[in-house]
């Protein structure tokens, strides 16, 4: 065996599954790769230990009926994990450890995979360069001192340094597809009601999805048939019939119909992206795709409206962080006191930062001129992706409006670090899946991810456009292990 | 529209996060280029618009009110910041 670690994780399972490597040759492969790598602070915990026994104890019983039979993984730390601390990136839940599951993450070990650990992510999934964890930047693997994106940027970086064969994020306006852009890696945002929120550190609840970021399209439809199931634990849990996505994969799209959206041309686009885009049509036509010229007329606004939409979530959701029943607590003179010295010290700039939008968003006197203004621009984007569907069968445009950029480089401007994700958020507004591949790379060499967005519950078709596309552009992630001595 | 500081002081009172001056100083020119940017909505005339407050389009379901999870006190206690047997404990709130 070459190296376990660079398999893809189709390839690791075949290989568990045909008996030439063992679960615990493989939990021992990812575990002292981590260990070399700690230097980009990829991980907010590790579960080690725990993971080498559960290998051990898989290959005395093995079960190779299971999709991911021993098979280690990490996950992003804003997915509560029973008995394993789980942080969300933030100080004041520094301490918690979950006395439950969730969902997703259950139905992830229920498949026969085993933890093996918690990756770090911006502060309650709310940045877009992992910036804003409590537990510090993460390194990208790509180059120093480069952002991996966020707010699943430790999900991005780990999977790209090949320390986790697959991984789970969560995508409130981008947080899994401009990582895995920016990390030359594939992650899909599932549709709206496709993933249970159960056991989810909740951002922005109308939002929020969890969604699989992995080293290739197959990989990716894999874990998305696992961690996709209908859920009575989240109300707005939704039971469609749902396929086995990996299984009915196939590169035949012919005929298809791909719109190309004019309005996400925005001013002051890099070159390289509108050339990453051309090629990226022409790619779809190679593939038997029939390219069509739409128009989504609101995305301008679609920006502007998540930026009141999901902190006036956030502030309601992040209300429940007050010192009294779990995570940190300050001292206080008195009950007041503890909260607001508690909330003060707890959370970090821009989650006190978005509350405080939320707060005021939703405030007596403002409600209807912005909650409810945000909400009406909401309906209009929803209605211009409606409007497209009847033309189209799935949209294809650059995932982010530039590559990564260096660490610090947009700290002091909000709005400049909002813009990251013009591309993304349209789509969590209007509640639609979306997969963002790898493409190509810029004058630096950083990686470069085109977006493929879908009709609601369509998740195998732009699966299938992404499959196709793929084995079009051949991209290959140059890693050279920089930060391994 | 602005937000001076007093809305600062108005909101963290809302929000239950302590901000001292300088803190507010930032957060004055932070939420106002943030506001600047959100102003942009008032270009679209939304009138008529009906607001969407779900993308599910489903009903949400009612189900029945039953406890589930049964002897767990002691787990939940566990991450409790203060605790004193069966109650969570918080600073004196009588006199």
């Amino acid at each position: 065996m070459s190296d376990i670690t660079s398999l893809t994780l189709t390839d690791l399972v075949k290989n568990i599954k045909d008996k030439k490597i063992s679960s615990e040759e493989a939990t021992k492969a990812f575990i002292e790769r981590g260990e070399k790598s700690r230097d980009l602070n990829t991980y907010i915990t590790e579960d080690f230990s725990n993971a080498l026994k559960k290998a051990k104890n898989f290959d005395q019983k093995p079960n190779f009926e299971l999709k991911l039979p021993g098979v280690p993984m990490a996950v992003k730390d804003l997915f509560c994990t029973n008995g394993v601390k789980t942080t969300a990136g933030s100080k004041i839940l520094n301490n918690f450890i979950p006395p439950y599951e969730s969902t997703v993450t259950q139905n992830i070990w229920n498949e026969g995979s085993i933890l093996l650990g918690k990756l770090n992510c911006d502060e309650f999934a709310m940045g877009s360069s992992n910036e804003t964890s409590f537990f510090g930047n993460v390194q990208s693997p790509i180059s120093k001192d480069l952002v991996p994106g966020g707010s699943s940027g430790g999900s991005a970086s780990a999977l790209a340094a090949n320390l986790t064969p697959i991984t789970i994020g969560t995508d409130t306006g981008g947080s899994i597809r401009q990582p895995a852009s920016f990390t030359g890696t594939v992650g899909l945002k599932p549709t709206y009601g496709s993933c249970s929120r159960y056991g989810i550190v909740a951002f922005a609840s109308s939002l929020d999805q969890a969604g699989p970021m992995s080293k290739n399209v197959k990989d990716c439809a894999l874990l998305q048939e696992i961690i996709s199931t209908y859920d009575e634990k989240d109300s707005t849990s939704i039971n469609f019939k749902r396929n086995e996505y990996s299984k009915e994969l196939t590169i035949n799209i012919k005929g298809k119909k791909i719109g190309i959206p004019k309005e996400y041309r925005v001013d002051g686009m890099p070159k390289e992206i509108e050339d990453l885009w051309a090629k990226g049509i022409e790619f779809a036509k190679d593939c038997g795709a029939e390219i069509v010229e739409i128009s989504l007329p609101h995305t301008n606004y679609a920006l502007p409206a998540y930026y009141i939409v999901a902190p006036a979530e956030a502030s309601s959701n992040l209300a429940r962080y007050d010192g009294v029943k779990y995570g940190f607590r300050s001292k206080g003179e008195n009950l007041i006191d503890m909260y607001e010295k508690t909330r003060s010290e707890g959370f970090g700039a821009e989650v006190q930062r978005r509350i405080m939008i939320g707060t005021y968003v939703l405030s007596s006197g403002y409600y209807d001129a912005y909650y409810l203004k945000a909400q009406k621009v909401r309906k209009l984007i929803k209605n211009d992706f409606d409007e497209a569907y009847r033309k189209v069968d799935a949209i294809l445009t650059p995932s982010t409006p530039s590559a990564a950029f260096k660490i610090g480089e947009k700290n002091n401007d909000p709005v400049s670090m909002y813009l990251n994700d013009i591309f993304t958020v349209p789509v969590n507004l209007a509640g639609l899946p979306a997969i963002s591949i790898p493409a190509g790379i810029d004058a630096m060499g950083y990686p470069l991810g085109l977006q493929i967005i879908g009709k609601a519950f369509d998740e195998q078709n732009i699966l299938d456009i992404a499959y196709a596309m793929e084995e079009k552009i051949q991209f290959k992630n140059k890693i050279t292990d920089w930060w391994i001595k | 529209m602005t937000i001076d500081l007093k809305t600062i002081k108005h909101i963290s009172k809302l929000s239950r996060i302590s901000v001292d001056d300088k803190k507010a100083d930032k957060l004055v020119g932070d939420l106002n280029s943030i506001f600047d940017f959100i102003e942009k909505l008032n270009e679209l005339n939304t009138d008529k618009v009906e607001p969407l407050t779900s993308v599910a389009e489903t009903t949400l379901k009612l189900r029945t009110d039953e406890v589930k999870s049964k002897n767990i006190r002691g787990q939940i206690l566990k991450n409790s910041p203060d605790e004193n047997e069966d109650f969570f404990v918080v600073p004196k709130v009588v006199e």
